[in-house]
Order: structure tokens, then sequence, then C-alpha cells
């Protein structure tokens, strides 16, 4: 074959070279950097920088002022132990922990911090600062399912993820479901399914139930799975009653409750709103009402430490759920309190809790990540089963980004020995006992691209 | 029946908050001519001087608690319990009922300070402007009040000999499951008497006469030599009295919250429209009629006829009353008009 060069000096065979040659070159960088997401341009990638930025997005003003502000220390105290300050907390027991103690995938963790103002709208706006002004690879926070829902379709519309704070409506792992959204925290579902064998041992099948109910999205679902749960018992329900968030004084709507034939009022009521009622309750006598041959109960099927406060003795000897509690003797909640308390001199709420959880879990999925391209974060976190974090052994379901875990049946302590010592731990339920199908409130979780 | 008779009560009950408050709005208004949007807060501090008279009460001696392993927590013991013993337990038992003596010079003095302090700076402002500068005093004390006491509500119970409920149907003659509570019949009692002194105050007394024919003609009695700019600071800083002891004993009904004010404040600007603005008895017969009516109107029955009616009832029936009465219940022609 001849090597016949044709007229600018080039051969057949020079032409073929330098086309292979480019070809190789071309395909190099995809060969070296197959697997590595860096290639993958995103939101607020953090690039060469030192530091990586998370949002922490609190009720600051407003009537969750005071459970924003225990969020806000747990977000600070998970920021203090990832940078590898202080006793490290919980990353002593959590497992398995890709966590080193130098940060976020060799990054030092800085934050910046926003008022939700428990209004979905004021939520949104903060939470959009955060994702373009602040630049945040990750926001979490707040105190509402209201604000829950609304925040996390913003994640999904940014590509930017949401831990959630605080929220206990079945609709934001449900119908609502985001790819980009994750809940640590149990839901209506759960409580109803970890409340009904308590209820059925302490009160029995035969009660005729009343219901108020908080008139948004949280309140509806939880008077629905509440509703299945004491009808599923063989309980009746004699009355639904819609309040308005706010209300404040409840007296018109519970008077009727005094002739209704209803001897168990569940109040769908969350903190405010729940403090006010449940006072009110109280002073009309309720508790001390017999019916039907029984004695009157009241059942406040979520329940919070910070709440409890500001109902006083009038939350003694009254059943509900929590999703943790300070008083837990597992060695996950014993660091915890331990570190939160020597930090700030008194225990942890469960929404402190939830909050510190959550931090740690999208820093360790990262890491396991080995990247912050939130579609490979989130796979991480989808089916991720860890334990050590004070609720048992949790698993992050793939298909709604709901944690299943233990859930804790409380009572008002009627004898308690210390000012934080509100709550007396009735049941630890096991998590198969509050386990249902993904299926059963629809919704669609969306794409991990976006 | 029985859910009429304690329909009527819970309105009355209500009723008597919204007349005292709007009572004092009114009495501002009348005199001053201010439209003061810090009034809710007044009420909110009232409630708040009971909460600050209990802290006092409870002032304690921290001892280890030594349930707590984890880290360094308290325990408090009154000193009030470790000096006088049973004595003590029963003067903080007390402490709401007992915080209006504290209550009284508090809040004259909050009214003072306020009328010298700021208020009179707007006399010849707008409405508008007034309206800007006293609502965002109100913010001011509601911040600082959160700052000081956090933002959850603090239980503020009632006297152990009261905290429980009254058989009123079994008195009455009605069924005997219907009750009412001790406490809320205590303040329907008092909101009568603080009502029935502020009119005696201003119908039996000199003062009394001279503040009402002020707030009649002000430039006449200006005339005949009275300094009535003084002696409406002095109404003012009674209606922050009247609304501040509203507060003190709705505390152990609403705990109270920072934000509480603000819940009032709306409904008690209604109050005074409806009533006639201007006018103290149609303040009062406002606040209890709109309190009768929420509170029918939210009954299940009406309910299930009219979703949501409970909602919207006091602002329905406050449009249908100036559309057949422009000036309200009792509004007299002339009357803040100009």
């Amino acid at each position: 074959m001849s090597d016949k060069k044709n007229s600018e000096g080039w051969s057949r065979r020079d032409v073929m070279k330098a086309a292979g040659a480019f070809s190789a070159a071309g395909a190099m960088p995809m060969f070296f950097s197959r697997g590595a997401w860096a290639a993958e341009s995103f939101r607020n990638d953090p690039g060469n920088s030192a530091t990586v930025k998370l949002g922490f997005n609190v009720p600051q003003t407003g009537a969750y002022a005071d459970e924003g502000a225990d969020e806000l220390r747990a977000f600070k105290l998970a920021v203090k132990h990832l940078n590898g300050e202080g006793d490290g907390g919980l990353m002593n027991t959590m497992k398995p922990l890709s966590l080193k103690g130098n940060g976020i995938l060799g990054k030092k963790v800085t934050y910046v911090t926003g008022d939700t103002q428990t209004k979905s709208d004021a939520a949104r706006a903060s939470a959009k600062r955060m994702i373009e002004k602040d630049g945040v690879l990750m926001f979490s926070g707040g105190s509402s399912s209201g604000v829950a829902i609304a925040v996390q379709s913003l994640a999904q519309e940014m590509g930017v993820i949401f831990m959630a704070g605080l929220t206990h409506s079945n609709d934001t792992t449900g119908k609502d479901k985001r790819r980009y959204g994750f809940r640590h925290f149990f839901n209506a579902k759960m409580s109803g399914a970890a409340l009904g064998p308590v209820l059925k041992k302490e009160m029995g099948t035969e009660r005729a139930a009343y219901h108020l109910t908080a008139d948004y999205t949280w309140g509806w679902t939880q008077e629905e799975s509440i509703k299945e749960t004491t009808e599923g018992l063989g309980w009746k329900t004699v009355k639904t009653v819609r309040t308005p968030v706010g209300a404040g004084d409840f007296s018109q709507y519970i008077t009727p409750i005094l002739n209704s034939g209803a001897d168990t009022l569940i109040l769908n009521h969350y903190g405010k709103d729940m403090i006010n009622s449940l006072t009110q309750a109280i002073q009309f006598g309720l508790k001390d009402k017999n019916v039907n041959g029984k004695t009157f109960e009241i059942i406040v099927p979520l329940y919070s430490r910070l709440m409890a406060q500001g109902a006083g003795k009038n939350l003694r000897g009254i059943l509900g759920t929590t999703n943790w509690n300070w008083a837990l003797k597992d060695a996950g909640s014993q660091a915890f309190v331990k570190s939160f308390g020597s930090e700030y001199g008194f225990p942890p709420s469960q929404a402190a809790h939830t909050c510190y959880v959550q931090t740690l879990l999208y820093a360790n999925a990262c890491e396991m990540a080995g990247t912050f391209y939130p579609p490979e974060v989130i796979k991480q976190l989808e089916g991720f089963k860890f334990d050590g974090m004070g609720n048992g052994a949790t698993e992050y379901r793939a298909e709604d980004h709901q944690c299943f875990k233990d859930v804790l049946v409380v009572r008002g302590n009627e004898n308690p020995t210390s000012q934080f010592d509100l709550l007396e731990i009735v049941q630890e339920v096991p998590r198969a006992q509050v386990e249902y199908d993904a299926k059963i409130f629809g919704g669609e979780l969306g794409p991990y691209k976006v | 029946m029985d859910a009429i008779f304690l329909q009527i009560l819970n309105g009355l009950d209500k009723g008597g908050a919204y007349a005292l408050i709007a009572l004092g709005l009114t009495l501002v208004f009348g005199t001053l001519g201010v439209v003061n949007f810090a009034h809710g807060a007044l009420f909110m501090l009232g409630a708040f001087c009971s909460v600050s008279f209990y802290k006092l009460l409870t002032i304690s001696k921290q001892v280890k608690d030594e349930s707590i392993t984890f880290f360094d927590a308290f325990k408090e013991q009154p000193y009030l319990e470790i000096w006088f013993g049973d004595y003590g337990t029963a003067i903080i038992d007390y402490a709401v009922p007992l915080s209006i003596l504290f209550a009284i010079p508090v809040m004259l003095l909050i009214g003072l300070i306020m009328e010298r302090g700021l208020i009179r700076h707007f006399y010849k402002r707008t409405h508008a402007e007034q309206i800007l500068v006293t609502f965002g005093l109100a913010i001011v004390l509601q911040e600082l009040i959160k700052s000081f006491f956090g933002a959850n509500p603090i239980p503020m119970p009632p006297p152990d000999i009261v905290s429980g409920s009254a058989p009123i149907g079994a008195l009455l003659g009605l069924s005997e499951s219907v009750v009412y509570p001790w406490w809320r019949l205590i303040y329907l009692l008092f909101s009568g008497i603080i009502i029935a002194s502020v009119f005696a105050f201003l119908n039996m007394t000199t003062y009394g006469m001279v503040v009402r024919a002020g707030m009649m003609d002000r430039e006449t009695v200006g005339l005949l030599g009275i300094d009535v700019e003084r002696r409406f600071t002095v109404v003012f800083g009674l209606a922050a009295v009247v609304t501040g002891l509203a507060g003190v004993m709705y505390a152990p009904i609403l705990p109270p919250d920072y934000h509480m004010g603000m819940d009032f404040l709306v409904l008690s600007f209604v109050v005074v429209v409806v009533g006639g603005m201007g006018s103290l008895g149609g303040a009062v017969a406002a606040g209890f009629l709109l309190g009768i009516l929420q509170s029918f109107a939210s009954m299940n029955e009406i309910k299930a006829i009219f979703p949501g009616i409970d909602q919207i009832i006091i602002y329905l029936v406050a449009v249908v009353i100036l559309l057949v009465r422009p000036r309200g219940l009792l509004g007299r022609e002339g009357v803040m008009e100009d």
C-alpha cells in the first residue's frame, strides 16, 4: 500500500492517526471520570470551596417560636459535631457511619438561618432566599405540616434537598410527597397504629368519641387516622368538629360535648391550640365526668414536651404519642441528651432531636455517595437502614421517604420528679406495628433530575 | 335547651372580655380621638402582670436535681413555701386574684407613660399615622414580652377552690350534666363590676362629668378654665387599667402568650364600630351581643346549615348593622364624624 501524501503534506495514514488520537483524547475524561458525579452540574455545587453551607429554616417568630429555637439549638449542635467539635453526640452511636468529623466530604460545614413564621408563604420565601442568595446545599427545619408541604415542593422545583423538621401530617410523605423531601418524624397514621392497642387495653372497646380538630392538613389527616383506629377497636364516633386554627377560646366548641353522649374527647390540636383547648376542657370538668358508666377520658394523639409545659397540670394522666423523648434509655438517646444538656442546660425536645438526626443523615448520605450531587445523595438516603439514633432500628423507606422506627405512647406524668419529667413513657411500640403500605396515600415522588 | 343556655353563658363570658377591651378603646377614642392599635397589647400586658406577679411569688431556691444524671439540672423551691410553709403555698395558689392589686398601679403607670411619652405627640396627626405608630408600639411590646417570657403560652391556674365546675344545671332545674367553670362565672361577675364601676365613675363623680363634657365639647370645657388634657391623660391611664384587669382575670381561661392582644384587637374594633364610635354604652352592648352571636354560630346545629359561619358571623353582623344603622347601635350624629 502506497503512503501517498496529499497536497497539504498529509498522508491517509496521518489523517487516520490524528482522528484516532483525537477520539481517544476526547474519550479520556469520560473514562477517568466514570462514576464521578462532579461532572454533572447542579445547583449550589460547592466545587473547590473549603466550606459547604446548610440552611436551617425554623419558626423564629409566631406561635411555634420556642419549638423553632430548640430546633435551631439542635442544628447548631449538629454542625459542631460534623466539624469535629464537642463530644460528637450521636456520631458516637450511629451505625453505619460514614462521617469522619471533618465536615462533609472534607469541607467545613457552615449555615444560615431563616424564619418560617409558621406561614407557608413566608417559609417558601425564606427557603428561596437560602437557596438562591446563600447557596445552601440542603435545608431543614419547621414545625408545621402546611409549611413542610409548601417548602418541599419548592425543594423539588429547585433541586435542593429538604430534610423536614417537625411535620406529622400523612400528606407530607403521602399525597404531597416529593423526591427531594425526606421525613424522619413519624406521622398521624403511625400515631393511630401505636395508640390503638393501648387504648383498647386501658379504655376497652365500647367508647363514644368526640373529635375537635384543627382545620388544616395536619388536623384532617390526624382525625382520619385516629378515627380509623378507634372505629377499628369498635368505638363509635359521635361527632367530628373542625375548629379554626388559633381560636383561643374553645368554650363554644366544648360545651356541646357535655350533652353529646360522648365519653371520650380526642383533641386533634397542636401547640397553642392544644394548650388552650385542653386547659378549657379540664375547666369544664370533662375529666371529672362519668358518661355511659365510664370515666370521661381525653386523648391528645400528638404530644410534645414543650407543649406539655404550657398545659401544666392539665396534661396529667392524658394519653398521646411522641416521636422521641429525652427519658429513653438507649445509648443514642442518652448520648444526645448528654450532649445537648451539657451545651444548653436542659434536655432536648422531640423537634430538636428530629432536626439533629436529619442533619447528620444528610451529611452521612453525602459521604456515602462521595458527592453532593443531589440525585446520588437521594439514592443513598432511599432505603437507608441505620441504628443508634434514639429510635431503634430505623429505615428511610424508598417509596415515600418516610422513616419507619419505634413510636412512643406517652402519658402526662402524674408524679413528675423534675420540671422536665412531664411525660411518662407507657409503651415503646415496635416499628412493625406502625408500618403500612406506601400506596395507600397515593402521590408521586417525582424525578431525580430536575 | 341546655345547649342554648350554655351558649348564652359562653357568649356572655366572651362578651365580657370584648366589652371590657372595647370600653377602654372607646374611652380613648372619645376623649383623645386617637385610634389606638396598641390597645390589644394592654390586654396582653395585663395578663402578663399576673404571670409576673406569679413569678415574683415563686422566686425560688435552686436545688440540684439528683434525678437528672446526664447534665446539671436544678429543682426550684419557692422561698415563700420555705419560709411560710402551707401559708406560702396558699398565697401562691391565689396568685391570679392577688395580682389585681399589682396590676392596677402597673397598668396605670404604663398607660400614663404611653400617653405622655408617645401618643400625645400624634394627637394632631391623621388617623392613618396614629394607626401606624400605635400598631408599631403594639409589635414592640409584643416582642419585649416574647424576649422575657418566650413564645409558648404560660399556664396560670385559678385558685384550687374555684378550679372546677359549678353544677348550675342542678341548681337551676336543668340537666345535671349542665356545668360551667367557676372561674368563668367569676369572670362574668368581675366584668359586670368593672363596667358598672366605670359608668359610675363617669356619671356620678364631678371628675367623670368633666370628662364626659370634654368628650362632647372639648373647647367649651377648656374655656371654663379646666385642664381637659390632663384629665384625658388620666382617662387614658384608666382605660389601660380597665383593659389590663380584663387581661389579668382572663389568664386562667386563656394561658397568656405574647400574641393574645392581637387576637382580641380586631374583634374589639369591630365591637366599637358596631356599638357606635365614642358610645360607651354601645361598646358594652355590642360586646355582649357579638359574644353571644359568636357562641351560637359555633353550635353544631347552626354549622350544619351554614358551614364556617362561626368564623364570619361577627363581621357579617357588623356589615348588616352598619348598613341599617351607619352610626352603629348607639352612635350619635356628630360624634367622631369630623
